[in-house]
């Protein structure tokens, strides 16, 4: 009875935290998605449809998020797993906590002023300079969907890099011996033993990845140009724009929903091969 | 290239660090050679330590919150006052009207004082976001010395919730290095210009008004319409000119100096400001006509430092300190106390004051376009496509 109170009382804040800040509000904007804009702007109480009807409205926005996000998860993957590997694996232990510190170094600047840095590197006098000066011609960078993926990769390869490095890190390297000791070349060990065993580092990594990338607003407003609109850039300018919070509520409504199908049908899947996985990690 | 941005060394840095530390420059001087002044107005709420002490008791308190627009104000002017009041100026900037007056709806804002345009004050006022002004807290206000054109708006059933901040024009800005020779007059070539040999080199306010209004004058339709048959139109157009702008952004300045950007919608300050550093570029009033508008300093409901609030608009409406934000940030000013302080060659600039029968055709911004709903929708659509 003790040990139950105790654990009541250790969960209240976090519980509380929750119900407020995040049930409370959510609840908040599912009644103002059934509403309907002021006359100067704002909310008055309604029950319509209506701005759910007129979502298609933003269709390009809600493709450009369902394009960009998993492209930017997949190519931090790609980007993040020699990297991690390497620093797992290969990399001196004298120097490894070193370069774990560099991964993570850009994170003690604001992306704001990274972001503001790729604007230079990729606008006329940047890139596109040095690339017509080795003569390949004009081409222009920023302000493309190039940038933004440019950006997101840039900005969010740390949050690939450690869960996918932490996976390898604790890798049981005899497994590795003995894949070798039985006669399997390198690769056949990389691929039978090594990414199976880190595939919930991946998991972790693209997961953290992909649902800040859904809900991404800064990268695509500065290296976009407004030209590559994601939800959350339609979603700012509705409520600090247009001031419609019935269409805007509607909208985070949706890209509530789809976060959640999406997301359930990935742990889902991953759960169902984590249960392969588990088999490994007896032997 | 002729952007004049003059950055300093890493190794003058030091030094004049140093000789500030020694004291053997004044702080003014330190900040202004090394461009800091700008930035020390957003560090010093950020960094208590590097405020100065004030000289006199702080009773306004230590800050005051400022909304304004992009490129819009001398960092001396808000240097000198918190050298005399010990309150530091924080910033924000604004690219629209309508971005304004969603952070006042939403509440909690936490602004000292805004910057609305003439047409949006109405709105304030029925909506309750704005305070009636205290005049005798505004010595240096004095309203006999400002053209009614400009300071009228200001005024809302007799009651004075606005002071004059300035005054201008929208037209555009364009790079004549790439024009061949010819400079375009009205908004029809500036929209044809974008879809063919501008394509990808245009930008456009990120502000329904002016986005929608010049895209209406194409049509030689009023400005200000809300006519659904004309919105129409005009989204047809700024449909079909999306994928030919290089971007939409009210803060255009930075693109058109890199050269990134050669024509943007564009208003006067801006436009001598730019074309003060590179005379390439120039500014247009379309000859259909287009945005004539004056801007206010007021008070927002519920600000938290109201005295430093006051205390600013007094500042920056003292003539003195005034003529230096015109001669800074290049709109021209309704007060004429001001006027007279400043020198002949801003006076007769045809980019601050333009010919007659180009101003004639202006028009100023009607409170309905704040408030219309397909207008709004009509931008938000537009940037989302």
């Amino acid at each position: 009875m003790q040990r139950r109170l105790s654990t009541w009382l250790l969960l209240a804040p976090a519980g509380l935290w929750f119900a407020v800040m995040l049930v409370l509000p959510l609840c908040f904007v599912v009644v103002f998605s059934f509403g309907e804009r002021a006359a100067a702007g704002g909310y008055v109480p309604a029950f319509t449809l209506a701005q759910y009807a007129n979502l298609p409205a933003r269709a390009t926005a809600f493709r450009n998020t369902l394009v960009l996000a998993p492209l930017g998860t997949l190519l931090s993957l790609v980007i993040a797993y020699p990297l991690a590997y390497f620093l797992a694996m290969r990399a001196d232990p004298k120097w490894r906590t070193l370069l774990l510190i560099l991964v993570i170094v850009p994170f003690w600047t604001s992306i704001l002023i990274r972001s503001y840095a790729w604007i230079f590197i990729l606008g006329g006098q940047g890139l596109p300079a040095v690339i017509e000066w080795l003569g390949f011609g004009q081409v222009r960078l920023i302000n493309t969907p190039f940038a933004v993926l440019t950006g997101i990769v840039y900005g969010y390869l740390p949050l690939m890099v450690l869960p996918v490095y932490v996976s390898l890190e604790r890798l049981d390297k005899r497994l590795l011996e003995a894949s070798a000791d039985l006669g399997a070349p390198p690769m056949r060990s990389f691929l039978q033993v090594t990414l199976p065993l880190s595939l919930p580092g991946v998991a972790t990594g693209c997961m953290l990845v992909f649902i800040l990338l859904m809900g991404e607003f800064l990268i695509p407003a500065m290296l976009g140009g407004g030209k590559v609109f994601f939800i959350g850039n339609a979603l700012v300018d509705l409520f600090l724009q247009s001031r419609n919070w019935a269409f805007g509520a509607a909208v985070a409504v949706t890209l509530v929903v789809i976060m959640l199908v999406t997301v359930s049908l990935y742990m889902w899947l991953m759960r169902r091969m984590g249960g392969v996985r588990d088999d490994v990690a007896l032997m | 290239m002729t952007d004049k941005i003059d950055h300093i060394s890493r190794q003058k840095f030091m030094e004049e660090l140093r000789r500030y530390q020694k004291g053997s420059v004044t702080r003014r001087h330190f900040l202004g050679v090394t461009g800091l002044g700008a930035a020390s107005a957003v560090l010093g709420t950020a960094m208590p330590g590097l405020l100065p002490r004030a000289a006199q008791a702080q009773t306004i308190g230590d800050r005051v919150v400022l909304a304004t627009w992009p490129n819009y104000h001398d960092p001396a002017n808000f240097e000198s006052f918190t050298q005399a009041t010990g309150a530091a100026v924080q910033v924000n900037v604004f690219g629209s009207n309508e971005e304004m007056l969603a952070k006042l709806q939403a509440g909690g804002s936490g602004w000292d004082v805004f910057v609305p345009t003439n047409y949006t004050i109405t709105t304030y006022v029925e909506q309750d976001l704005i305070e009636p002004l205290d005049l005798a807290l505004l010595p240096s206000y004095d309203a006999a010395s400002f053209d009614q054109r400009f300071a009228g708006p200001g005024t809302v059933n007799g009651t004075v919730y606005a002071v004059s901040k300035d005054w201008g024009t929208t037209g555009f800005a364009v790079n004549t290095n790439h024009t061949g020779g010819t400079t375009p007059t009205t908004w029809k070539e500036f929209w044809d210009l974008t879809q063919t040999t501008f394509s990808g080199r245009t930008m456009v306010h990120d502000y329904q008004l002016t986005t929608i209004g010049n895209a209406l004058k194409y049509f030689g339709y009023s400005f200000n319409s809300i006519d659904p048959a004309e919105l129409a139109k005009a989204e047809e157009l700024l449909m079909a000119c999306k994928p030919h702008l290089f971007a939409i952004n009210s803060d255009y300045q930075p693109s058109m100096r890199s050269g990134d950007a050669w024509m943007t919608i564009c208003w006067t300050g801006d436009a001598k400001q730019m074309n003060r550093d590179m005379p390439e570029i120039v500014y247009v009033l379309g000859r259909e006509g287009g945005e004539l508008w004056s801007d206010f300093y007021a008070i927002p409901k519920g600000a938290p430092h109201r005295d430093a609030a006051y205390a600013l608009i007094n500042h920056l409406l003292t003539p003195e300190v005034n003529a230096k934000e015109v001669m800074f940030h290049g709109y021209p000013v309704a007060d004429a106390r001001v006027n007279a302080l400043l020198p002949p060659e801003i006076l007769n600039d045809p980019i601050l004051y333009p010919a007659a029968e180009l101003l004639s055709a202006l028009e100023f911004g009607a409170a309905a376009t704040l408030t219309d709903p397909n207008r709004a929708e009509l931008m938000a659509r537009f940037k989302s496509a």
